[in-house]
């Protein structure tokens, strides 16, 4: 998956420009980053500097204007929206800042989403959701629907829905940035270990300084542009 | 399969929503039914027409007799083979909803030009050889839960008074086609009955006729005989007969085609406003999907789906309820329509027609919800 430099991630003079009727915004401009395999970077920085943005780009679900996003072994610029679809399926989990969990499904079936992608049986899905929900402490919530969760057990279904899969790189906007301390650092106790314990790579953005201690590298943004 | 699940919960999410178009679409199946079946059943009542058999009545309406002494002069026409005549009783039976056909027949020569009207043979005896016999049509029978032997009292309306009448048959019909809700009985009672001045007078004469081909000449020769008479004639074939019958009430069918569409169009808008509404709400959820690594083709596919799903849903209570109700009710519209039922290709017509609106009505959010793209959704949100 990395490429021969040990890299799961590079983004090479990364340029997105929004265009709003005649007007042009540009949101980043020629960012040039690596993330290591195995890796748990904290994206920092002011609202409006890009790093949703940047998140998106590397997660597959926007593309950039001009430059390269290569991750796992695919210049994702390249795929078309069916590809990356299944790209995205098979090597990314992604954890909101609202949790987006279905409120129509349960627990369990919110986890069972990205497996529903898979060839695999009723059976199958049903224990490897199972395993997730073991994972982030809530198996014995697995009947219930979010309204009938608290915030950090929404968000820690977010994550179990996020790892069930096994994708490759997990990408967690502001994961704690609605939550209480108590919950927050949960949270990021939760994320150091599925990084520490499962060797997932993650790329986490957040604007609190004690949730990007938990990371191993912390880069910033300002202005669509990484501070040296 | 795996996605139903996904499917049923989101039509579940508004349940009163949901409940409401699957009721508004079963409505819109219901009255495409009914009206189809009213044409349907148009068409039952030519097929079930003889081609073989004409009709003679009074050239200027048929609420004017012939006289019972025209029987022998058309029955030496060339070209007839049988001659049979009756009258329209015009009752009730107990109220005046009970409404349904009862005709004054001629028993010597009925069964000679109505072989479509099938008897038991000891009924046929019994029927025969009873002044105040009569037999009932199979739908009848079960409608009014009427068995052999029992007496039924008939309101007489064209001919007054209460006119008892005594079940020696129940007939069924050859086909599926062949009206079943229908009183014979004998026309020898009814003329006895009758006072001077109105005895002796037929209402209607079926003629038989060697074969189909020779109804157009056989109908110019009968009506000749009468031409200069006081009572002159209009002869035509049974199926003529119906279709004029049924043109006076004008181009029913087109009428009736236009509006059940129409009905079928105007749930249509509403089903697609309420799709729409529906997956606009849940765009963020869409987008999450679509975050996840569901294709847009399969967005497109679930959201469509729910549209169909609820339609069909709605077609199959519209099109199975207007089935059971004309089944159970023995509906006739007071006689006028005696084979009223809603036939199989109705009911496979309708849910056709549900599909389609399904598929219509779910193309437009599907086709948004599967172009939507993830971060300008997020961005909204997040």
């Amino acid at each position: 998956m990395a490429s021969e430099n040990g890299n799961l991630v590079e983004l090479r003079d990364v340029h997105k420009i929004y265009r709003r009727d005649r007007i042009e915004i540009p949101v980043l401009q020629g960012v040039n980053l690596n993330v290591k395999q195995g890796e748990f970077l904290a994206l920092m920085g002011p609202s409006g500097s890009g790093k949703s943005t940047l998140l998106n780009l590397i997660a597959g679900i926007d593309l950039p204007t001009k430059g390269e996003v290569r991750v796992a072994g695919e210049s994702l610029g390249t795929l078309a929206s069916e590809r990356l679809s299944r790209w995205r399926a098979r090597h990314v989990g992604f954890i909101f800042q609202l949790y987006n969990l279905i409120p129509v499904l349960t627990a369990a079936q919110n986890v069972e989403l990205p497996l529903l992608l898979t060839r695999l049986s009723g059976k199958e899905r049903r224990d490897r959701v199972k395993l997730a929900l073991e994972l982030v402490s809530l198996a014995d919530r697995d009947n219930h629907y979010p309204r009938m969760l608290s915030g950090g057990e929404e968000q820690r279904v977010a994550i179990a829905r996020a790892i069930v899969a096994d994708p490759t790189l997990l990408v967690a906007d502001e994961p704690t940035g609605d939550l209480d301390a108590k919950n927050a650092t949960e949270i990021l106790t939760l994320l150091k270990r599925l990084n520490e314990e499962l060797k997932k790579t993650i790329i986490m953005v957040t604007h609190d300084p004690h949730a990007a201690e938990r990371a191993h590298v912390t880069v910033h943004l300002d202005t669509g542009v990484l501070a040296p | 399969m795996k996605f139903v699940r996904l499917v049923l919960a989101n039509l579940m999410r508004a349940k009163r929503r949901t409940f409401l178009t699957v009721f508004s679409i079963a409505i819109a199946l219901f009255l495409f039914c009914t009206l189809r079946t009213v044409i349907t059943s148009f068409e039952a009542s030519l097929r079930a027409s003889n081609a073989s058999r004409l009709i003679v009545r009074h050239a200027s309406s048929l609420v004017f007799p012939l006289p019972l002494s025209y029987k022998e002069r058309i029955a030496q026409v060339a070209g007839v083979a049988g001659v049979s005549y009756g009258n329209w009783f015009g009752g009730y039976y107990q109220n005046p909803k009970n409404q349904f056909a009862q005709f004054a027949v001629d028993i010597s020569t009925f069964f000679d030009l109505f072989p479509e009207v099938l008897l038991q043979p000891a009924e046929k005896d019994a029927f025969r050889s009873e002044r105040t016999a009569c037999i009932v049509g199979r739908g009848l029978a079960k409608k009014y839960g009427w068995k052999i032997g029992d007496q039924i009292p008939i309101i007489g309306t064209i001919f007054p008074g209460e006119w008892r009448l005594t079940v020696r048959g129940i007939y069924a019909g050859e086909t599926r086609d062949t009206d079943e809700n229908t009183i014979f009985f004998h026309w020898d009672y009814l003329n006895e009955s009758l006072p001077d001045v109105r005895k002796n007078q037929v209402g209607i004469y079926w003629v038989k006729i060697a074969s189909a081909d020779m109804a157009a000449a056989a109908s110019r020769s009968v009506d000749a005989l009468f031409e200069n008479s006081s009572q002159p004639t209009k002869t035509e074939t049974e199926k003529a007969f119906q279709a004029g019958f049924i043109s006076m009430i004008g181009n029913v069918q087109l009428l009736l085609s236009i509006l059940g569409s129409a009905i079928v169009f105007a749930i249509m808008l509403v089903t697609i406003n309420t799709m729409m509404m529906a997956a606009r709400e849940r765009t963020t959820e869409i987008a999450i999907l679509k975050t996840i690594g569901f294709t847009d083709r399969l967005v497109l596919l679930l959201v469509g789906g729910e549209a169909l799903l609820l339609s069909l849903l709605g077609g199959a209570l519209g099109c199975g309820l207007a089935a059971i109700v004309f089944h159970e009710s023995d509906f006739t519209a007071g006689g006028f329509f005696p084979n009223f039922r809603v036939l199989p290709e109705t009911i496979g017509l309708g849910l056709v027609l549900a599909a389609v609106m399904g598929v219509l009505s779910g193309l437009v959010p599907a086709v948004q919800a599967g172009r939507l793209k993830i971060a300008n959704a997020l961005r909204k949100v997040v």
